[in-house]
């Protein structure tokens, strides 16, 4: 596997002489933050500023991806994740459609692979997959002719979410690397944090993972992440915190005795956030569980960039669906 | 390679391009620039400078990436993507005449681009086009009302733009290209 | 009928045997080993070519035959037609078929059936428990009776410490042992690979190393309470094989085996290209480096007594769906000696003394099977071994009618050159030069 990027200066040109800078993604699909170069990564977050004024502008439609079909396929329930890439489809004017697939044919006992080679039979050009099994994205991007795109498989990672909490701490902070990132929550289970941390890692920036040791995964100090149960240690002098959502089943699971002792000893409250830096960012991928992860007075706080994430996650899928529409029958075809 | 436009040739075209834009639109009121990315922005800034030293107005400037627009961009399924670059026009282009600025204008396709990119920003009352060179070979119905020189080429040949701000220095320039027809 | 296997290299640790030698076949019973036997009239004789090595038959103490009851993964045809490729000439087969082997009637049905289809011989280990629900003993008696050599849970533990405390006293009675297949149930839980940094960084629920120590130990306990013999199945961490080491260094009968998966790949393999790869889904799964390492230790040791394949057939169907869907096993029959020679023997590991001693000695002995020598008077059960040919593994090709192995592909350093069960010339391998005498005696059998 050799992913790089290419921003050369000789592309295909149009009409007139001067030629166009071109670059994209040498995949045809995003199925992790695993597989891209911090060049990839960069070159994403650079098209997302661009495609962000699209969504200011009175008309908020551009014809880039006029006549290509882009599938949202969702095995599992997702109001957030898949409304931000219909949205970011329809201003780029894919034709979209969405199928949720736990109402249709997986019901019925169909395999994965068929429901996925009857849906390509109909020739969409990109796939958008949610799945509740770690992998399952690996899995068709090898059996599809179609591009990819991970949006949350299982336990493994959620590459747009982290792109886009990229994007807003680049944003905010104009750079990634040396900044002191704060991620607090069940990192066992979430997928966010295994993005976040490939990617803000491969991008320079020191990492700090915070929760009970039930809810960390083995091993993870390889990442070159730092491991914590103390949260004041995790949130001292950060840039930018990063709450994860604790999912209420995990307390049946027996991670923890009850929500009311995690929020006293890991919520984050506006005292708890005081050791940080006074111009943090505060962040959570959502959907929120106020009073257990984070305080509301936190959430709907001066730091809190919670709903700057939401904007940037249409921006930044502006830019994957832009960036592997182009590349996606070449990178079959090879 | 033949230098056809100097830097000094260049300063006069754009000079008499802005005293034919003033004497046209009876002064620059309700005017605003909008350059084509990448070469078509700093020659709208200079536009802006020289109408500022005529009429002693600001004029409005813009850049405009029309690469999200272009009719080829999925046509490609080989090969990169062009890179998107933001289009900043800080006004309101409502009732405005916007001169919309490019480099060199060649088919035509760019400037298709750049209108209905345009169009999706409000509705002015003019557009008027400017370019420094316009060397022929149209293939879509679109004329420029300013031009800083007409070259006549083949499609074999390519002519490149070349300013201070973006290369080092103010020239254009004609070249063979290898034979292949770059339109 | 008579024939003498002549001019090949002679591995039989039973007899202290390694060196050039005769081995003389009556019927299915050796009847003389030696240098340059006298070839009275009547004898047909098969000349080995050079480089070949003729040891006692190879057994593999841990198969899934599939049969009864999931005949579209396996068959007891298929499954001893490739047993017998891969240089087996007797299989032990698992109870989890369905319906569950508890009873004399289902051994029965095994040994009869094996008798008409078996192209090696088959030895059915009967359940432990009933129905290997784990909660009562099944009649071992009736079991040994109709043909069981071993009782075992295997694909499960069995969880109740009192059921294994009984079952090895009840089963020690008998003289049959008891097979564990080691993991705390509440401990693996959901998990689908091993517990570390790949399972991690893959989002895959882990099975940590501990679910499998902590049942070893139990069971080397209960050994050693008892004072009966414990078969260990398929160890795969460092802490099993320390603690294994121990229990052997007081004394205890306790044995155990590791798979050709187990000292070959690591759970590294389940990242990069062949990343969620269910044909890299097992269990116990792929575990780390330091644990492959440990395996190979005990096998250089001499911790570990047997190595045993574990073969689990499962469609391809089955196997591609979501990692955490898929079913655990792969199949091994026909690439466990292959990847015995290329990592074990052609590293420096072990000798191929000692090969022979984990793959057909030691597993006969466990199960008190008659196998396992070349002595005269047993049975004329014979691998003929091409130590040094190269081979591709080509699933494709293979006798069982499962494909789901993640060797597929793999080149690798040594062979099965024929595979001979009573006397009977079961399999001649096509690739291997001047066996053209061995095959037309198994065409006329």
């Amino acid at each position: 596997m050799s992913p790089e990027t290419t921003p050369t200066t000789t592309g295909a040109p149009q009409a007139d002489d001067s030629p166009i800078p071109t670059s994209r993604l040498r995949r045809k699909d995003l199925v992790g933050i695993a597989e891209l170069t911090a060049e990839e990564i960069s070159l994403i977050l650079d098209t997302a500023v661009a495609m962000k004024e699209i969504s200011s502008r009175p008309i908020k439609k551009v014809p880039a991806l006029r006549g290509k079909t882009v599938v949202n396929l969702f095995f599992e329930a997702s109001t957030r994740t898949r409304t931000s890439f219909e949205i970011a489809e329809k201003r780029l004017s894919a034709d979209t459609l969405n199928i949720a697939a736990s109402t249709s044919s997986v019901v019925k006992g169909e395999t994965l692979a068929d429901t996925v080679h009857n849906i390509e039979a109909m020739s969409p050009d990109l796939l958008v997959v949610r799945h509740s099994s770690s992998g399952a994205c690996h899995f068709l991007s090898r059996i599809c002719r179609a591009g990819v795109i991970n949006a949350g498989d299982g336990m493994h990672e959620h590459p747009t979410q982290a792109l886009l909490d990229a994007f807003t701490i680049r944003e905010r902070k104009q750079r990634i690397a040396g900044l002191k990132v704060a991620i607090c929550g069940d990192l066992l289970h979430s997928r966010v944090l295994r993005s976040n941390v490939l990617l803000l890692t491969k991008m320079g920036a020191d990492v700090w993972l915070c929760g009970p040791p039930t809810l960390m995964p083995v091993g993870f100090e390889r990442t070159g992440a730092h491991m914590t149960s103390s949260i004041d240690e995790a949130v001292e002098g950060a840039d930018a915190v990063m709450m994860l959502r604790i999912q209420l089943e995990r307390m049946l699971g027996g991670f923890f005795p009850t929500l009311r002792e995690y929020f006293n000893v890991f919520g984050m409250t506006p005292e708890r956030v005081r050791r940080a830096k006074p111009d943090v960012l505060v962040m959570h991928p959502g959907p929120m569980n106020r009073g257990v992860e984070i305080s509301s007075e936190l959430a709907d706080g001066p730091s809190s960039v919670i709903l700057d994430q939401v904007a940037n996650g249409v921006a930044v899928r502006m830019a994957i669906l832009y960036l592997l529409a182009g590349g996606a029958e070449h990178e079959a075809a090879a | 390679m033949p230098v056809v436009m100097d830097a000094d040739r260049m300063a006069r075209s754009l000079a008499r391009i802005a005293h034919e834009i003033v004497e046209r639109n009876r002064g620059v009121d309700r005017l605003a620039l909008v350059g084509v990315r990448t070469r078509g922005v700093p020659i709208a800034v200079r536009l802006a400078a020289q109408l500022k030293e005529i009429t002693g107005q600001d004029v409005p400037v813009g850049a405009l990436d029309i690469t999200l627009y272009r009719d080829d961009l999925m046509h490609h399924a080989v090969g990169p993507q062009p890179l998107v670059r933001s289009t900043e026009i800080p006004f309101s282009i409502d009732d405005r005449v916007i001169l919309l600025v490019d480099d060199v204008l060649y088919t035509g396709r760019t400037v298709r681009a750049a209108l209905d990119e345009l169009i999706d920003f409000g509705r002015p009352r003019a557009i008027q086009l400017v370019v420094i060179v316009d060397r022929g070979h149209r293939e879509l119905p679109i004329k420029a009302d300013y031009v800083g020189k007409n070259l006549p080429t083949s499609h074999a040949e390519s002519v490149s733009v070349r300013l201070a701000e973006t290369d080092g220095c103010d020239e254009v320039v004609i070249e063979k290209t290898s034979g292949e027809d770059e339109a | 009928m008579k024939r003498l296997l002549k001019g090949g290299h002679v591995v039989d640790p039973t007899q202290g045997i390694d060196g050039a030698s005769d081995v003389l076949l009556d019927g299915d019973r050796v009847v003389a080993v030696g240098r340059d036997l006298a070839v009275d009239s009547g004898v047909e004789v098969i000349e080995i070519p050079d480089g070949l090595i003729v040891c006692p038959g190879f057994v593999d103490m841990h198969v899934h035959l599939r049969d009864p009851g999931q005949e579209h993964k396996e068959t007891i045809a298929s499954g001893t037609a490739a047993a017998a490729a891969g240089g087996f000439t007797a299989v032990a087969c698992m109870p989890n078929t369905q319906p569950v082997n508890d009873s004399a009637a289902v051994t029965r049905s095994i040994v009869e059936r094996a008798a008409l289809l078996g192209v090696v011989r088959v030895y059915p280990i009967g359940a432990v428990s009933k129905g290997m629900k784990g909660e009562s003993l099944s009649e071992i008696a009736d079991l040994k009776g109709a043909g069981c050599v071993a009782v075992s849970d295997d694909g499960r533990p069995v969880a109740s410490a009192l059921l294994m405390r009984r079952a090895l006293e009840y089963a020690g009675m008998f003289g049959i042992p008891v097979i564990d297949h080691c993991e705390e149930p509440t401990l693996k839980g959901e998990g689908v690979a091993h517990e570390g940094f790949v399972a991690s960084m893959l989002g895959l629920r882990g099975i940590p190393a501990a679910a499998e120590s902590i049942m070893v130990e139990r069971d080397l306990a209960l050994a050693e309470m008892t004072g009966t013999p414990v078969h260990l199945a398929h160890l795969s961490t460092r802490q099993s094989l320390r603690a294994m080491d121990a229990a052997k260094s007081r004394g205890l009968k306790a044995t155990c085996e590791v798979t050709p998966h187990h000292f070959t790949l690591t759970d590294e393999r389940l990242t990069g290209p062949t990343s969620y790869d269910t044909n890299l889904k097992m269990n116990p799964p792929l575990r780390e480096r330091a644990d492959v390492d440990a395996v190979l230790q005990g096998l250089r040791a001499g911790t570990v007594d047997v190595i045993a394949t574990d073969h689990a057939p499962h469609q391809q169907d089955e196997k591609a769906v979501e990692f955490d869907r898929a079913p655990f096993g792969i199949i091994g029959l026909e690439t466990a000696v292959p990847l015995a020679l290329d990592r074990l023997v052609h590293r420096g590991v072990i000798t191929f003394r000692r090969l022979v001693q984990l793959m057909s000695v030691n597993p006969s002995r466990i199960l008190n099977l008659p196998g396992g020598s070349l002595r005269p008077g047993r049975l004329a059960d014979v691998t003929i071994i091409a130590p040094s040919a190269a081979i591709v593994i080509d699933v494709t090709r293979s006798k069982s009618l499962s494909r789901n192995s993640p060797f597929d592909g793999w080149t690798l350093r040594g062979a099965v050159a024929a595979t001979i069960v009573g006397g009977r010339t079961v399999f001649v391998n096509g690739e291997i030069a001047g066996l053209a005498a061995l095959r037309a005696a198994g065409e006329r059998g």
